[in-house]
């Protein structure tokens, strides 16, 4: 950074790159400024006018902080540096003024408010207001959004702060909300009422500073001083978003998402926040034997040794589903000492080539790509907040490319074509100048669960050395790159690990249908597919319920925590593993979770690096013929891509409304 | 005023092909990918044309600068200026209220428009002629109070004489615009005491014009005046498609060299390794082949060749595979 530039804040002087606003510059030296419009990760707009500073030396009227740059200050006549002030007399009347005209027409609704306790508008008002009005008038009435199921709107509260139109409009990619109107009439709208399409709507409930946007499922059930906060680590999909899960006694009431610069940053789909009904709905809370073809309720212990019996001298499989924790995987590994499988879906993924399953690229790679190939990925379906990225870095200029399915992406793209010709063709390029760009390849779950998988990965490696690209496998399912890191595989995937298999322990695996024949052991915590075709059924807690280890698709070990406990009869999944282990008399090395989890971290070391990407190898492609016929996507539904999703009503109508909507976007 | 978008649409909109010309020409002025400045003369000839804003309007003027709806809706409710009424068929009249003509008695006016018109601002007349509105000021303070009608300024009005211009516009005339007191311009009533000499229609001639060209109130339909900027072609051309016409004649091509092996095209000036291996896999593999082309012919082969299109005719190849069939050197 040679553009450096002193300033003094408060009596305190610091050196900051010139591009960067008061604002910014203040938060470096710890001062925090006052504001509603600006937002780190939104473009900046300067309309609230709450970051008004004193500029010593300026023209006599305060500063908007958060739009005046560190290099357009005026030095002072010997070139001291510019001088600040954030807490004079000018910027405390000019606060208090700004806060008054803000709450003109704010409604004093504070009581009956979701965002009570949690709003900035609040927040401010008591620290910089003052504690009356001189407003005798009546406040201004505007009607409210329908922005569908998943956003309440009141937009009396609204102070025209515009986060949500930049928001929609630059991270989301779908420009519907504006601001018409002018002074007082001025409204957010979005244009003829229509709702927000979108599956990262849910994120103006957080970006808007007021009450006006508020979540509708969580509406009226929680204040937030009176909730449990747990930071953990979502698994609706393999980006492994860091997110806060607020709890109350036992149920979760709401999900928002916790910043991490290099997996979310702020952002979580809608699915992450509104699945929480799921937990609620569904659920298995007590074990359950087969009895004269029929489900029935029984006792842990009869449940235990109605396995004992089933799998004495038995061939036993185990396989693993989407959501399940590395540590589950490891325990139960260790326990069927047999045939396990956790890439249920039949997708190609190279066993102990790290470099293969995960590829080489971060997710924060993406930010900096100047082309970015996709190859049979829907990233919109498949990892929303990643797409986010990716459209960020298309909004900086990179190309993107893209081989399968069309969609629409939110961001424009090369389609080069939908079938595998397409990708040979792409890896038989020589590519010339793109060799010494930053690029990327990222390549979907859809792309390799053909009979070619192998091929088709090896193609897309080979790819990624003509283009000296980074390379990326992106995940549908949270708990697949840990299972592939704890070696839950067979030789031969599915086919070869349920072949002859007299007993199948199916640790929450609901996307696939087990043939009849073999006695299933389900182990999860909803009653889905699964569940129904289990001969013994062990309830187990879901993901808020229990501490575990999530390996995210770039290979990022993450811990996620436990927020509430599980209902009824239902245990941690680890625990339920050891406690079936002594009753088979194959005793698990580990009393306790962290016991199991050194024993772990001893055969699997990196995984013990929490939330750092290890490097990994790059084995050298070794081209083989692909097969022939178009990719297609791995998520068909978006709203319903596990159990936990099928339990939720919200997801239910999210769903309807999603399948009821394509036929009217296409007349 | 709350601006929303009228409760009844029409079912289309389209620019008349003059004022498409017209709009299209005025994208001309911005540089690529910039096009969305354009939006507000857009916005305005659409409202010239129709004399009001649709939601057909408003979307077409979108489409057609590649925006979204919402952000043409958000400049069309912002300015007061965009009618999103419909107006009275024949003009839509906007008396200024601000200070100087309110204490002029722009109230009388505005009584006369409740009487003639309408009881309220933006509502039609019964015979569908006229709507009124009262606006901001117009900056015409010395002549006050005024009334803007279509595009032109009635100044210097009372009771009466505004009576005999909407009288006028109703018996389908176009009165003079400019002061109705027999004030030229500004200057005093009692007539001008400086610059003397400079008075009259040839050294202020807005009314003149306002009179030769008639559009006071007209709904422009874009032929009025010639369109001065043509649409020039963008600054990247995009290469056109050959129309059947220019594809020109495909020549007799050969399916390997003759004995003897091909001749070694690169001698033409202009041909390079690559474009020769082109040629060959066309079937092109001696001199004499490409001597024989017709003009025809060389058109052909100007479209079809991978790189450089054109090269054929310009390099002269013909000529060139004469001379080198001939045995000479080029």
């Amino acid at each position: 950074m040679s553009d450096l530039k002193k300033i003094i804040i408060d009596d305190q002087e610091v050196e900051v790159d010139g591009a960067m606003t008061i604002l910014q510059a203040a938060e470096v030296v710890g001062i925090e400024i006052p504001r509603f419009c600006y937002h780190e990760r939104l473009t900046i707009a300067g309309n609230c006018r709450m970051c008004l500073v004193e500029v010593v030396g300026g023209p006599p009227k305060p500063a908007a902080s958060c739009a005046m740059q560190v290099r357009d200050l005026r030095p002072g006549p010997e070139g001291q540096p510019p001088v600040v002030k954030t807490k004079s007399p000018m910027v405390k009347k000019a606060r208090e003024g700004v806060m008054e005209f803000l709450l003109l027409n704010h409604p004093l609704d504070c009581p009956i408010c979701d965002q009570g306790g949690e709003c900035d508008l609040q927040d401010q008002a008591m620290a910089y207001g003052v504690d009356f009005s001189r407003s005798r008038e009546a406040k201004r009435s505007v009607e409210d959004l329908n922005l569908g199921p998943l956003v309440s709107t009141t937009m009396t509260r609204c102070i025209s702060c515009t986060r949500c139109v930049r928001f929609t409009t630059e991270v989301a990619g779908m420009t519907l909300m504006g601001q018409t109107g002018r002074g007082e009439d001025a409204e957010i709208t979005t244009y003829l009422n229509q709702t927000l399409e979108s599956n990262l709507q849910g994120n103006i409930i957080d970006l808007c500073p007021v009450g006006a946007l508020t979540s509708k499922p969580y509406a009226f059930s929680a204040r937030p001083w009176e909730l449990k906060k747990t930071e953990t680590i979502d698994v609706m999909d393999a980006l492994g978003s860091n997110i806060r899960v607020d709890t109350k006694g036992r149920e979760v009431m709401r999900i928002v998402p916790v910043n991490h610069d290099g997996v979310n940053e702020e952002w979580i789909s809608d699915k992450t926040r509104f699945i929480w009904d799921g937990l609620r709905r569904q659920r298995l809370d007590k074990p359950y034997v087969r009895k004269d073809s029929k489900l029935a309720p029984a006792t842990w212990a009869e449940a235990f040794a109605a396995i004992a019996s089933a799998v004495e001298g038995k061939k036993v499989a185990a396989i693993a589903g989407d959501l399940a924790s590395t540590e589950a995987m490891f325990a139960l590994k260790a326990l069927t000492n047999g045939n396990v499988e956790c890439r249920v879906d039949g997708a190609y993924l190279p066993v102990g080539d790290r470099g293969g399953y995960v590829g080489t690229a971060t997710i924060e790679d993406i930010d900096n790509a100047q082309m970015i190939q996709l190859i049979g990925t829907n990233p919109r379906d498949e990892a929303p907040v990643l797409n986010a990225r990716i459209r960020k870095a298309w909004l900086n200029g990179a190309q993107i490319g893209l081989v399968g399915e069309q969609a629409d992406l939110t961001y424009e793209y090369a389609h080069i074509g939908n079938d595998r010709a397409a990708l040979q063709m792409l890896a038989d390029k020589d590519v010339g100048q793109a060799k010494d760009m930053n690029t990327v390849v990222i390549i979907g779950q859809g792309a390799l669960t053909g009979k070619d998988g192998e091929a088709v990965l090896e193609a897309a490696k080979k790819l990624t050395e003509n283009t000296n690209s980074k390379f990326m496998v992106l995940h549908t399912a949270a708990g697949r790159v840990g299972g592939m890191d704890v070696g839950f595989t067979t030789e031969g995937g599915m086919i070869n690990a349920l072949d002859k298999a007299e007993v199948i322990y199916n640790l929450g695996a609901d996307e696939l249908d087990i043939d009849a024949g073999p006695f299933v052991i389900y182990q999860g915590s909803h009653g889905d597919r699964g569940a129904h075709r289990a001969d013994v059924i062990l309830p187990a807690a879901a993901y808020t319920e229990e501490s575990g280890i999530f390996v995210n698709t770039e290979g990022r070990p993450q811990l996620a925590q436990r927020a509430g406990f599980a209902p009824g009869d239902a245990r941690e999944n680890w625990a339920i593993l050891r406690a079936l282990s002594a009753e088979l008399g194959k005793t698990l090395p580990y009393n306790s979770l962290n016991e199991l989890r050194a024993a772990m971290f001893t055969e699997f070391p990196h995984l013990a690096a929490i939330d750092e990407v290890p490097v990994n190898e790059w084995k050298a492609a070794a081209p083989k013929p692909l097969g022939s016929g178009a990719f297609t996507n791995a998520v068909a539904n978006f709203y319903q891509t596990n159990p936990i999703a099928r339990a939720s009503s919200v997801m239910a109508e999210l769903s309807q409304m999603a399948t009821s909507q394509k036929p009217m976007a296409a007349e | 005023m709350l601006r929303r978008l009228h409760i009844e649409q029409p079912e289309s909109f389209a620019f008349t092909a003059a004022n498409q010309a017209w709009a299209e020409a005025q994208l001309t002025k911005f540089p690529e990918g910039r096009q969305a400045s354009g939006v507000i003369p857009l916005l305005w000839r659409a409202q010239e044309q129709e004399g009001w804003l649709s939601k057909p309007a408003i979307e077409f003027v979108a489409d057609m600068l590649g925006m979204a709806y919402i952000r043409v809706l958000e400049v069309a409710t912002f300015y007061f200026m965009f009618q999103l009424k419909p107006v009275g068929s024949v003009a839509h009249i906007q008396i200024c209220g601000t200070t100087s003509c309110m204490i002029m008695g722009s109230d009388d006016l505005i009584a006369i428009c409740k009487e003639v018109i309408s009881e309220n601002p933006h509502e039609i007349s019964a015979d569908g002629n006229f709507s009124w509105e009262e606006v901001e000021c117009l900056g015409a303070c010395t002549n006050a109070p005024m009334a803007q009608i279509g595009k032109d300024y009635y100044e210097d009005l009372n009771s009466s004489n505004f009576r005999d211009v909407l009288k006028a516009f109703a018996d389908g005339n176009v009165p003079r615009p400019g002061p109705q007191n027999s004030r030229f311009a500004a200057e005093p009533l009692g007539g001008v005491t400086s610059l003397q000499d400079m008075t009259g229609e040839d050294v202020n001639g807005s009314v003149a014009l306002a009179v030769t060209l008639g559009d006071t109130v007209k709904r422009i339909q874009g032929d009025e005046v010639p369109v001065r900027q043509a649409a020039k072609p963008t600054s990247q051309p995009v290469a056109a498609k050959p129309t059947p016409e220019a594809d020109g004649q495909k020549p007799v091509m050969l399916e390997g060299p003759r004995d003897g092996g091909g001749d070694d095209l690169k001698k033409i000036k202009g041909v390079g390794p690559k474009l020769e291996a082109d040629l060959n896999a066309k079937g092109v593999w001696h001199y004499d082949q490409i001597a024989n082309w017709t003009a025809e012919e060389v058109v052909w082969a100007d479209e079809h060749l991978v790189q450089f299109k054109g090269r054929v005719s310009r390099d002269d190849w013909v000529g060139q595979a004469k001379t080198l069939a001939a045995g000479d050197a080029t």
